[in-house]
């Protein structure tokens, strides 16, 4: 590759900041070589954002590893280099690498939680790398760190120093490593998915954070993500990994609107864009897998999931500037790159599920209460909920972590016991617990667990999972029993032999799959699908939310669907309730709660997420404080600690009545529609980011 | 090939094949395994094939040749009664391998049901159990072993196959509260798997969830336990013996002979140095095993 296509690459203006030429990577693991990084290079010019994105296991965060030299022992870098402002990192001595981590470059993980030591204070941990690297006194670094504090927008720096990381939220954790790792003024920030397992609130946050200080600092920015949206949000320039290797890259913005890669275009294809519905557009996955960790691979690493593969890519692989257009500092690891755009076309196309009768009975859930007893400390999970679904239809459950979710669906299933009102299905009373249900019920209600990999016992071959769930669930047995079990996993797409195969051996998504035939061996009438897909990859998320919409469309089946994904749960359901606190804050049509009136929480968790659509720019609105503590939840509206709508004193000291706006559609708020309304399309005019 | 079959392709090579693999390899390459399962093996072998091996039997006296020093003919010496030490040491293995993995079976199985009963259950059913454990496990092994083997031992005089079993049970139950409490936490964390929860949900009883759902899922500590319990029992059987509470004369054990002969240690070393050599090889010899499994299965 010449160096003077690199240097127009790279938008920064001077020397890049960092320089990484044809890295390449190698874990042994089981005595074995598996390259995990297969040649990457790339380069990142000063105060450049660069986003690097792909599936977990294409080697981004093995790369950001290696270029803080913190690869595990059985990691090692087999070639090519490294350069930090020139430095190179493959060369330098151990008391130069502890020099350069923290004042050249700095990182921050995915989890806050663990970045941080519990048993130091705050103030100590950040006065640490002040002391290090500054040769400061305790009184000094710990003014630093004040300083470092406020720079991150933490409310209240000074108490926040005397405090321990358990006593801050999720988003004040990733402000203080944040602050940490900018600490030591890096030339370069590695972010590894900063706001993975955040909620959607806080990693808003988070991001509004990152994108400020983007401004103020004059760090590059490397950040790794899966999530398209949020590179598309944060970044300049991005580069797609796949396979240990960077299939194309180029301006962010550019590259998401006209992908060059058919794996670009996958990904974009099997996210729901925020507003698409189940019976406009399907999702559609990318087939196959990711291939596994040290297989031998001929020609393009792509080819064997890729729609236009021809023998030319099963040959060889092209080269990461195949297809390059120096204007637009574009670049495409691919021979078939004029017909990406085609791709897109395909998709549109989908038969509308006929809209299937439904035998199965009403939930009516009234006045649900849940409290969980730790010692003297009430937590009230679930407070005063009713609502009820329909037969064959599907409602989304959406709130964040804490909201109650979870255990409301356990509720439902009997798997926790409510402690107050009552739950009816079909007309009739549902007994508490699951053990007194009967073998009828149990049959009509089942559930999908999030967790694919804990979902089927490790020790059981798939076929005896599903053979039992059909003895129990269908009372089939011997021949009956087998051909049902074949029948299920035809219908999930679990090819026969695989029955034979334990969980360890099957991939998450078919796991998965074999998690919702199980779910289905008596015919169900309500299954709660609790996350079913939010653990999976995205291009296997798209192909387990098409599974599951086309079972509930032929059977008429309906489904409590939960998830903290606001476009999933918009593209799937046809009523959707938003859930803050325990309690119910707002139940509509899939359409009617997101658009205005709409509860002040929904419009906020709504503005949270990251999104890919460049034309259609949302306005950020941002949530205040920490969300309170369940044992203690705030006077009157619980939202008021937050709310960016708040009236007054009547927020604080009155329970909020439910507006009714209508066809079902209610929110809980002391403003009433049709002011809520105004306020809303007024704001929404007004100022477009 | 259309996408649906494209999607349904069959999984890489099963990982769970691939780990039994490299458990069994790892462990053939592990010394700390290798010198524990060959000593192990070969205490097996003895107690087994002794008399076929050695030149005198452990029980065959000879009153010309007492308390004879190492030779060509007696390698190891003879004892007060003429008696060959190297034939009554190899045989010695005899009892101390019946008794403890004997011993080390009865403390898997009660503390695995105790451990499965109060970790699945959870609640008062745990309390109440653990408690009770918690008090079984503050007494000391060998004076509790004692006072029970004393209680018992005028039911089982003359009996050598009642009294090994006495010492059998006393045993198992006395190591059975640190089994019970490892299962127990390998089963707390086991029980809120989703796998559990889905078998809830499909009416399975608890019996059965405990035993066909969990159980193969906690094999790991399982096994791991049993081998470092053998090693404490070999330890405590060969203790009992040597207090007079186990097996009894002429019986070559190794705990018994170091016990009787320690009288004439000063003029005869070896009739007491070879049995106490063989005895400690053994429990090494199981501590070893039990660390090699520990460390690949724990990996």
């Amino acid at each position: 590759m010449s160096d003077a296509r690199e240097s127009r690459l790279t938008i920064g203006s001077d020397a890049p900041v960092l320089s990484i030429d044809d890295l390449r990577v190698t874990f042994v693991r089981r005595d074995l070589d598996l390259p995990v990084v297969r040649g990457v290079s790339l380069e990142i010019g000063a105060g450049e954002t660069y986003g690097l994105v792909g599936e977990s296991g294409c080697g981004k965060t093995t790369l950001a590893m290696a270029l803080m030299r913190y690869l595990p022992a059985n990691g090692r870098i087999d070639g090519g280099s490294i350069a930090l402002d020139g430095e190179d990192m493959l060369a330098v001595s151990r008391e130069r690498l502890r020099e350069i981590r923290g004042t050249k470059m700095a990182m921050v993980y995915q989890d806050p939680a663990t970045a941080l030591n519990p048993a130091l204070r705050v103030g100590a941990q950040i006065a640490e790398v002040y002391r290090f690297h500054g040769g400061l006194s305790k009184a000094d670094a710990l003014e630093r760190a004040r300083a470092a504090l406020e720079r991150v927008a933490m409310p209240d720096p000074a108490a926040t120093l005397r405090r321990y990381p358990f006593q801050l939220s999720g988003g004040q954790q990733q402000r203080v490593v944040i602050a940490m790792a900018l600490a030591g003024d890096p030339r370069l920030l590695v972010l590894d998915e900063p706001t993975t397992g955040l909620d959607a609130t806080v990693e808003a946050e988070v991001l509004d954070l990152i994108a400020e200080l983007r401004e103020r600092i004059d760090a590059s920015i490397l950040l790794i993500s899966h999530n398209l949206g949020l590179v598309a949000r944060m970044c300049k320039r991005v580069g797609v990994m796949y396979a240990g290797r960077i299939v194309e890259d180029g301006p962010a913005r550019d590259l998401l609107t006209d992908p060059r890669h058919p794996y670009t275009m996958g990904l974009l294809r099997c996210v729901p864009r925020f507003g698409m519905r189940k019976d406009q557009a399907g999702l559609v996955p990318i087939p196959g897998f990711l291939p596994r960790l040290g297989s031998g691979l001929e020609g393009c690493v792509f080819s064997p999931r890729c729609e236009l593969a021809t023998d030319d890519c099963r040959e060889s692989e092209p080269e990461l500037d195949h297809w390059s257009d120096a204007e637009r500092a574009r670049r495409a690891r691919c021979y078939h790159s004029d017909q990406v755009s085609g791709m897109r076309a395909a998709a549109a196309e989908r038969a509308p599920g006929a809209a299937a009768t439904s035998a199965g009975g009403t939930l009516e859930i009234s006045n649900l209460g849940k409290i969980f007893r730790d010692g003297r400390r009430r937590i009230v999970a679930v407070n005063d909920v009713s609502l009820a679904v329909a037969p064959g239809e599907i409602l989304g459950l959406v709130g964040e972590s804490g909201s109650g979710k979870t255990t409301l669906a356990g509720c439902v299933t009997g798997l926790l016991k409510p402690d107050d009102g009552s739950i009816r299905f079909a007309g009739q009373e549902l007994p508490r617990s699951v053990a007194q249900r009967g073998s009828e019920r149990l049959r009509a209600i089942q559930m999908v667990f999030q967790n694919p990999d804990s979902t089927l016992n490790p020790a059981w071959s798939a076929g005896a999972i599903l053979g039992r769930a059909v003895n129990r669930l269908g009372g089939l047995r011997g021949a009956a029993r087998r051909a049902r079990v074949e029948d299920l996993a035809r219908r999930v797409r679990v090819e026969p032999q695989h029955l034979e195969a334990k969980p360890g051996e099957l991939s998450g998504g078919q796991k998965q799959r074999i998690a919702i035939a199980r779910a289905f061996a008596g015919s169900p009438t309500l299954v709660i699908c609790d996350e079913p897909a939010s653990a999976l990859d995205v291009s296997v998320q798209a192909s387990i939310l098409n599974l599951l919409a086309e079972l509930q469309a032929s059977g008429g089946i309906s489904y409590i669907f939960i998830s903290h994904d606001l476009a999933v749960v918009r593209y799937l359901s046809d009523r959707i309730a938003v859930m803050y606190l325990a309690e119910l804050m707002e139940i509509g049509g899939a359409e009617a709660v997101f658009t205005p009136p709409q509860h002040p929480y929904t419009e906020a968790l709504m503005s949270a997420i990251p999104t890919i659509d460049f034309a259609h720019p949302r306005r950020r609105i941002p949530l205040r404080g920490a969300v309170p503590s369940l044992s203690a939840p705030p006077s009157g509206c619980r939202f008021h600690t937050r709310c960016h709508r708040m009236l007054g004193a009547v927020c604080i000291e009155q329970e909020p009545p439910w507006q009714d706006v209508g066809e079902g559609h209610a929110y809980r708020c002391h403003i009433p529609a049709d002011e809520l309304c105004d306020l809303q399309v007024a704001a929404a005019a007004g100022d477009p980011e | 090939m259309t996408f649906d079959e494209l999607a349904a392709q069959a999984a890489p090579p099963s990982e769970r094949v691939l780990r039994r693999r490299y458990v069994v390899r790892r462990l053939l390459r592990s010394p700390t395994f290798l010198v524990g399962a060959g000593i192990v093996l070969f205490w097996i072998f003895m107690a087994l094939f002794s008399t076929h091996v050695t030149r005198f039997g452990p029980l065959d006296i000879d009153p010309y040749h007492t308390l004879k020093a190492l030779s060509r003919l007696h390698w190891f010496g003879t004892d007060e009664n003429g008696r060959d030490v190297l034939a009554r040491t190899l045989a010695g293995a005899r009892s101390v391998l019946v008794v403890a993995p004997l011993a080390a079976v009865f403390c898997l199985f009660f503390g695995g049901t105790i451990g499965l009963i109060s970790g699945y259950y959870k609640g008062y059913t745990d309390e109440i159990i653990m408690r009770f454990v918690d008090v079984l496990l503050s007494l000391p092994v060998i004076v509790a072993a004692i006072v029970v083997v004393s209680a018992f031992s005028s039911h089982t005089q003359g009996s050598p196959g009642a009294q090994a079993a006495v010492v059998i049970l006393v045993i198992g139950i006395l190591f059975t509260p640190p089994v019970a409490r490892t299962i127990r936490a390998a089963v707390v964390s086991e029980r809120e798997k989703e796998y559990v929860q889905a078998a809830r949900l499909r009416g399975e009883r608890a019996p059965f969830i405990m035993v066909a759902e969990i159980l193969p899922n906690i094999l790991a500590p399982i096994i791991v336990e049993g081998t470092v319990r053998l090693g404490y029992a070999v330890f405590t059987a060969a203790t009992l013996s040597f207090l007079g509470f186990g097996v009894q004369a002429p019986s070559p054990d190794w705990g018994l002979t170091i016990s009787l002969d320690r009288t004439v240690i000063q003029v005869a070393w070896w009739t007491v140095l070879f049995p106490a050599l063989a005895l400690a090889s053994l429990v090494v010899g199981a501590n070893l095993l039990a660390d090699g499994v520990r460390k690949v299965l724990s990996e």
